[in-house]
């Protein structure tokens, strides 16, 4: 029995649902619960944000107040009043801070959730068809890796002026196919996730590559398994804990894009607090009001590294072979 | 009438080198096998590890596409099918696979793997009939139909074969293609599997290609067997002939090599000098005769043997068989 389990555990494969089998060695696994307790606490934290503002926990992140300026023009240091300072427009940064949560964490999932879809089509597809398919879709996925994610990023960006983009023919007037190229956090999430999968795709490939040789794949093509079924009842199921590893990681990715992006001035338009939008604000008046950049920069680090532990820990458990 | 007939079969793999990936040889896995399986018959198949048996076997099931030649089930050319055609077909033929650990989704239990097969030809009217349908089947390879919810990693490898033949017999085939499906099993339970495969076949008049390099096993099973050499054929007769009289000089190394329990037995051994050369550059002529001790040189280096009949039902490809 024992060497059964080792058998299983040796190919990175156990029976039944993916997360319940390793739910016991994820809870003892210490970069995992660190990563997930903190990834934890910034969910509750960007759900409860509003709430907060409401009760009086925290004050209004959009709110430009008179006493968050001294005479000369000043933000208030951290410390007193405003517990994290204020920031160049006399705006909480505490406030603006926590409300941040929000919009790097839904739009760093709903990024991930994409890049995730599209590299793990792709890499089923291209492993499992190989040839002709796998030339031409391994070639796209090398020019799109070609280029730096976050310049197409800008690139897009670009592309979002406010113009409509009919994508039904005009004489059909079937508005609901329209769409409003403007910036925000939807146009945000497609651009991340359209930038940030082609490192998903290589490693999904190799696992394809290996697994469509396994005789239960074979068995199921003698049996006459058509073949979305070998894809989504043999492949699928065997490739997910290295989608979840690989979605875990890829999430601290798009949320550091996403504050590149507000960095840049090409995030979610202003007032909306965003942590990258936040730095750009406050790198100015950096010499005298450094709390203004720290604050949403140590709000970044700490997520990116939450992330990054929640991935890690899952790799040991899930896929200790892919582990770098 | 034959339930399978195989004429002129060949498998070969383009070896590619080279920038443009141009195709320098071919490995000639299959080349060229003819003969034919009755129904309800089993027909033994040996040779060393890379002699094309297995390849031979995933040919017939259509896992590996022949290059050329004819595969005749049922009166019907299934050879040169593909797509929903071939799907529709593969009912009737089935396979059994060697490994026990690697031929079960480990992510679906015994239930789905074994509702799989009813599932994909709808043999099935209704989910009680589904339902009965599997527990039947497990009953019926000597499984304990409460164990329809575990997963394979719950099974021995015994165990296991089992669920991998309920799988086969599942959908109802007339032959089955058992690819070396005791040697990676104990002695004890290569055993039980093996009078399972005989019980089955009583029962069900299903037809056997039974590859295996243990010719031990092989003759127990077989009513006829295969022998093959890098890629060919080169004798093929009833079990126990080819055991007590065996006509090519390549069987009858083969059959010295069989371990025997009377230790006052003299037997000679005959041991075959060199190696089994490449097929990827087969020798000319015999393919055997580079290795032959009954080699006549030039009639074996330049002349090919054709497998003809030597005695009644009992084929040989030698120039010298008689």
């Amino acid at each position: 029995m024992a060497d059964l389990l080792a058998r299983a555990g040796d190919v990175g494969l156990a029976s039944g649902p993916v997360l319940w089998q390793y739910s016991r060695a994820l809870l003892a696994n210490r970069l995992f619960t660190a990563g997930a307790a903190m990834v934890i606490f910034l969910a509750v934290l960007a759900l409860v944000a509003p709430v907060l503002s409401r009760a009086g926990w925290l004050r209004d992140p959009m709110q430009q107040e008179a006493a968050g300026l001294d005479e000369d023009g000043i933000p208030r240091p951290a410390g007193g009043a405003y517990r994290l300072g204020t920031d160049n427009l006399g705006r909480d940064v505490l406030a603006r801070a926590v409300h941040g949560t929000r919009i790097s964490l839904t739009i760093g999932t709903a990024a991930m959730v994409m890049a995730t879809v599209i590299g793990v089509l792709i890499g089923l597809l291209a492993g499992f068809y190989g040839g002709k398919v796998d030339l031409a879709l391994m070639r796209f996925t090398e020019m799109n890796m070609t280029i730096p994610a976050i310049l197409l990023a800008v690139a897009f960006a670009g592309l979002m002026d406010g113009r409509v983009l009919h994508l039904a023919p005009e004489a059909w007037h079937w508005r609901w196919l329209d769409v409003e190229l403007k910036r925000g956090m939807f146009s945000l999430f497609v651009i991340i996730g359209l930038v940030c999968w082609p490192g998903m795709v290589r490693v999904i490939r190799a696992q394809v590559l290996v697994l469509k040789e396994r005789e239960f794949v074979q068995a199921a093509r003698v049996l006459g398994a058509s073949d979305a079924r070998l894809l989504l009842r043999h492949l699928l199921p065997n490739i997910l804990p290295t989608v979840i590893v690989l979605a875990a990681m890829s999430t601290a990715n798009t949320i550091l894009l996403e504050a590149g992006l507000g960095y840049l001035g090409i995030g979610v338009p202003p007032p909306t607090p965003t942590w990258g939008s936040m730095i750009f604000d406050g790198q100015l008046l950096f010499t005298v009001a450094p709390h203004i950049v720290v604050a949403p920069g140590v709000a970044i680090v700490l997520t990116v590294l939450a992330f990054n532990l929640m991935g890690q820990g899952l790799q040991e458990v899930l896929d200790p072979k892919q582990k770098k | 009438m034959s339930l399978l007939e195989v004429k002129n079969l060949q498998v070969h793999y383009p070896v590619k080198h080279g920038v443009f990936s141009r195709v320098k040889a071919h490995v000639r896995a299959v080349d060229g096998v003819n003969f034919s399986v009755a129904p309800g018959e089993t027909l033994g198949l040996v040779g060393e590890s890379g002699c094309g048996k297995t390849t031979l076997g995933r040919a017939i099931v259509k896992l590996v596409e022949p290059t050329a030649g004819q595969i005749i089930f049922d009166g019907e050319d299934i050879a040169g099918l593909s797509g929903a055609q071939l799907r529709a077909r593969r009912r009737k033929f089935q396979m059994i696979f060697q490994d026990p650990y690697g031929s079960l989704n480990p992510r679906m239990n015994v239930g789905q793997i074994i509702g799989e097969a009813i599932d994909i030809h709808r043999l099935a009217d209704s989910t009680s009939a589904r339902q009965k349908r599997i527990l039947d089947l497990l009953r019926g390879v000597g499984l304990d139909p409460s164990h329809v919810h575990r997963y394979p990693h719950e099974f021995s490898g015994g165990q296991r074969q089992r669920i991998g033949i309920a799988r086969a017999l599942a959908v109802e085939p007339e032959l089955i293609v058992c690819d070396e499906p005791v040697s990676a099993l104990d002695v004890s339970v290569q055993a039980q599997i093996i009078n399972l495969l005989q019980d089955l076949q009583q029962q069900r008049g299903i037809a056997y290609l039974f590859i295996a390099h243990d010719l031990a096993v092989v003759e127990h099973i077989s009513q006829r067997v295969m022998v093959m050499y890098l890629g060919k054929v080169v004798e093929l007769a009833e079990a126990r002939t080819i055991i007590s009289a065996p006509k090519h000089p390549y069987t009858q190394a083969l059959i010295s090599a069989v371990p025997e329990v009377d230790p006052d037995s003299k037997r000679q051994r005959i041991i075959l000098p060199g190696d089994v050369p490449s097929p990827m550059h087969p020798p000319t002529g015999c393919p055997f005769h580079p290795r032959c001790p009954l080699a006549q040189l030039p009639r074996c280096s330049t002349e090919a043997p054709a497998l003809r009949e030597v005695a009644p039902g009992h084929l040989a490809a030698c120039h010298f068989a008689q």
